[in-house]
């Protein structure tokens, strides 16, 4: 990789920027995006960078046309990114069903603001967790990180181009203001050191059967054919055979549809990250994700301090959701309280899942949620 | 053979072109443009039908070598169906 | 000859999808004649199929790309135009063509066409202009003639049209040229012309829609449709043409202005690359 694309070295930087070089150093060779607080700062920088290192940024007329660039691109053959919050991510949606549709690899990176609507442009929200999940029509299934540092925006937006070359998925990076304009300590490992998956290709041994839309292992990922290579290939957000072609029949499109949603949920093993603190003899479990869970974690120590047997469940990734662990953590433990700036996202797919009630620490929005009102939670559980 | 007022004087060395007309008739949706604008009035509307019950052209009568390969019905037609190719031609006329 | 002979292919079949057809246009369509002349082109134009890419969005126009035997992409609604330029600035070798109707281009996607002009991406644009929203079964459009009739607008349509060569010189196309199916030389001929064009191109074909727009406005089938091109047309060759000349009304004794309309060679969008010391 040219050394001007990865940034070996220590560095002071805001999230962001951690994001938009992890993107660089994950290969990413082309962004399209449209200007939104919080989120503006990576596009100016990948605008600064990626002339620098041969790589194309274009900023498009709307959100809408930066979707449709980079599922372009990407079909084109590059690590294709955008950049937004909660307003453009809801422009977005209908072409982040054209790219589960046709499959095409691509970034989408969310840094959450006050919503709904206008909101708060320049304050924190974390209230796009059920739009990643549910924002497009129809059935399917998502791939979404929240990083809660400065490091992680540089590291989960590198696992997030490689989960979506490795499975043909878009990838969204559910960030949040508060990390997004954070300063902190970023370090970024030599070249040879970052790992990067390739896409599926298709190989000589396929015998000729190869097509867009076939999965032809246990992964049901097909092998990803790129604009000019000579395949002819046809991609059609109609329902479509395994050859591309347009099909309308129902059993069909249960077929596909199904493979589609199956994809991610049977690779759910490989796609989940979460942490744990303090878990082993937890009674009350707080769990939650980006800057939220930084103070969970205070407020989890301090109840620690106070005797108090808690912990705390991080998630990294918010889609596909933990069920297993979670079906788990429900027969054990004695609470769960969610911690997190909207009005009870998560919390649902957690009672779903433990079949129990959540006790929330809830806020729509604007401030970080300090850690005292989750302490006096966990207090309040304890009693 | 083509009757001129006046014979032209290099007619010898003039070979109009000939064409012969192919169709793939499943592809046909009787729209009759091909029929309407041949310059040389070749094609007629036939009443046999293809598949799927549209009518398709045929050569109409005593016009059958008046192909001159123009081409136009090959760039015309909407539906791939019918072309033309250039016939041998051993002598003028 | 004595008779038509059966053929079982076509001369083009090597580059359409031969296996689909016959295709799902109705009898008298105009955009069969338009892919036929863009499929001719793509043979003559000494670029490798496997170069050129077709880029469609949702309409009848935009079934194209299913039937297209090169790298196809049938994608959203509006949003040909910027997947396209995604696909071209990522890989630039590639001949890209947007290939979609008068509706798909000039009302949903008509922010992106404007934008695509004025940075003038070098993509090729071929707009099939019938008047109405046809797949759907026949709704007025932004290109619907004042006072003509669609499903929803039985009345007569009360807006006023857009002018789509106007539209695209003014927003800053290198190459703007306006054909009906009949001129089927001259759309192979400029289609060639607009893959040499560096910068973005424009080709408007005026189509016939027999069971969308015709069935309203009293335009029995296709063929009817294009004998009144064929008496309406008049040439532009060079010179201005007002804005006021270049609308259409079907139902009108007037001319209906075609040729090519821009033509010109503002410089192209390129991707910046700085050198860094």
């Amino acid at each position: 990789m040219d050394d001007r694309r990865v940034l070996t070295g220590k560095h002071f930087m805001n999230g962001d920027e951690a994001c938009a070089e992890g993107a660089l150093a994950a290969g990413c060779s082309f962004f399209g995006g449209y200007p939104i607080t919080p989120s503006t700062e990576i596009a100016e920088h990948l605008a600064r960078r990626m002339p620098e290192i041969g790589s194309v940024f274009i900023q498009m007329e709307d959100e809408l046309a930066s979707m449709a660039a980079i599922l372009g691109a990407s079909a084109a053959g590059a690590r294709a990114m955008t950049a937004t919050s909660g307003p453009g991510l809801s422009l977005m949606m209908e072409n982040l069903g054209l790219a589960i549709m046709l499959e095409i690899p691509c970034v989408i990176v969310d840094v959450q603001r006050g919503s709904p609507s206008t909101g708060l442009p320049t304050m924190p929200g974390q209230s796009d967790v059920m739009q990643a999940r549910w924002g497009s029509h129809g059935d399917y299934a998502i791939v979404a990180y929240s990083p809660w540092s400065v490091q992680e925006m540089f590291d989960l937006t590198i696992l997030a181009f490689n989960i979506a070359d490795r499975y043909r998925t878009p990838v969204i990076m559910l960030c949040d203001e508060v990390v997004g304009h954070m300063i902190e300590r970023l370090v970024i490992p030599p070249s040879d050191q970052i790992e990067i998956w390739n896409r599926k290709l298709p190989k000589e041994s396929d015998n000729g059967r190869c097509d867009p839309f076939r999965a032809l292992g246990n992964d049901l990922v097909p092998p990803m054919m790129h604009a000019g290579e000579g395949y002819r290939v046809h991609f059609t957000g109609l329902t479509h055979d395994e050859h591309g072609y347009p099909v309308m029949s129902a059993k069909t499109h249960h077929d596909l549809v199904t493979r589609l949603v199956e994809k991610i949920e049977h690779n759910a093993e490989y796609l989940i990250r979460t942490e744990g603190y303090w878990l082993d003899d937890a009674e009350i479990v707080v769990v939650a994700y980006g800057c939220t869970a930084r103070s969970a974690q205070r407020a989890v120590r301090e109840a620690r301090e106070e005797g108090i047997s808690a912990g705390m469940l991080r998630l990294i990734s918010l889609w596909p959701f933990p069920e297993n662990l979670f079906q788990d953590l429900g027969k054990t433990v004695k609470t769960i309280i969610a911690a997190e700036m909207n009005l009870g996202q998560i919390s649902r797919e957690i009672e779903r899942t433990t079949g129990r009630p959540v006790h929330g620490v809830y806020h729509a929005g604007g401030e970080m949620i300090p850690p005292e009102p989750i302490l006096r939670a966990i207090r309040g559980a304890d009693r | 053979m083509r009757v001129y007022a006046r014979t032209p004087l290099d007619i010898s060395k003039v070979i109009s072109p000939r064409g012969q007309v192919y169709l793939i008739p499943e592809r046909c949706k009787g729209c009759e443009v091909c029929v309407h604008f041949c310059p040389q009035k070749v094609l007629v509307i036939s009443d046999e039908r293809n598949a799927k019950g549209y009518r398709i052209p045929k050569l109409n009568n005593g016009e059958e070598d008046e192909c001159v390969n123009c081409e136009f019905c090959t760039l015309v037609c909407p539906e791939f169906a019918i072309f033309t190719l250039p016939v041998e031609v051993s002598s003028n006329g | 000859m004595s008779r038509v002979k059966i053929a079982k292919k076509h001369p083009l079949d090597s580059i359409i999808r031969a296996d689909r057809m016959p295709h799902i246009w109705c009898p008298g369509c105009g955009i069969g004649i338009v892919m036929r002349c863009y499929a001719q082109a793509i043979l003559d134009s000494g670029v490798p199929a496997d170069q050129h890419v077709v880029i469609s969005g949702i309409g009848c126009s935009g079934r194209v790309a299913g039937y297209m035997n090169i790298d196809s992409y049938h994608t959203t609604h509006g949003r040909a135009i910027p997947f396209a330029v995604g696909m071209k600035l990522a890989k630039p070798e590639l001949m890209t063509t947007v290939f979609s109707g008068d509706g798909d281009l000039a009302a949903i996607g008509g922010n992106h066409l404007i934008h695509a002009a004025r940075r003038n991406v070098d993509v090729n644009v071929i707009c099939v202009n019938n008047f109405n929203y046809g797949m759907t079964g026949g709704q007025v459009g932004p290109t619907t003639p004042r006072g003509a009739r669609g499903t929803t607008a039985p009345y007569g349509n009360p807006e006023l049209p857009f002018n789509l060569p106007y539209l695209l010189a003014a927003a800053g196309a290198n190459f703007v040229a306006r054909w009906t199916t009949i001129h089927v030389r001259q759309i192979r001929d400029d289609i060639l012309y607009a893959f040499s064009r560096p910068g973005f191109t424009f080709i408007e074909v005026l189509a016939p829609c027999p069971v969308g727009f015709g069935k309203s406005n009293n335009i029995d089938d296709g063929l009817e449709e294009m004998e009144l091109y064929r008496q309406r047309c008049v040439l532009v060759r060079d010179g201005d043409v007002s804005q006021d000349d270049l609308n259409i009304d079907l139902r009108e004794e007037k001319p209906i202005y075609i040729g090519r309309f821009e033509d010109r060679d503002r410089p192209p969008y390129e991707a910046i690359k700085v050198e860094t010391a």
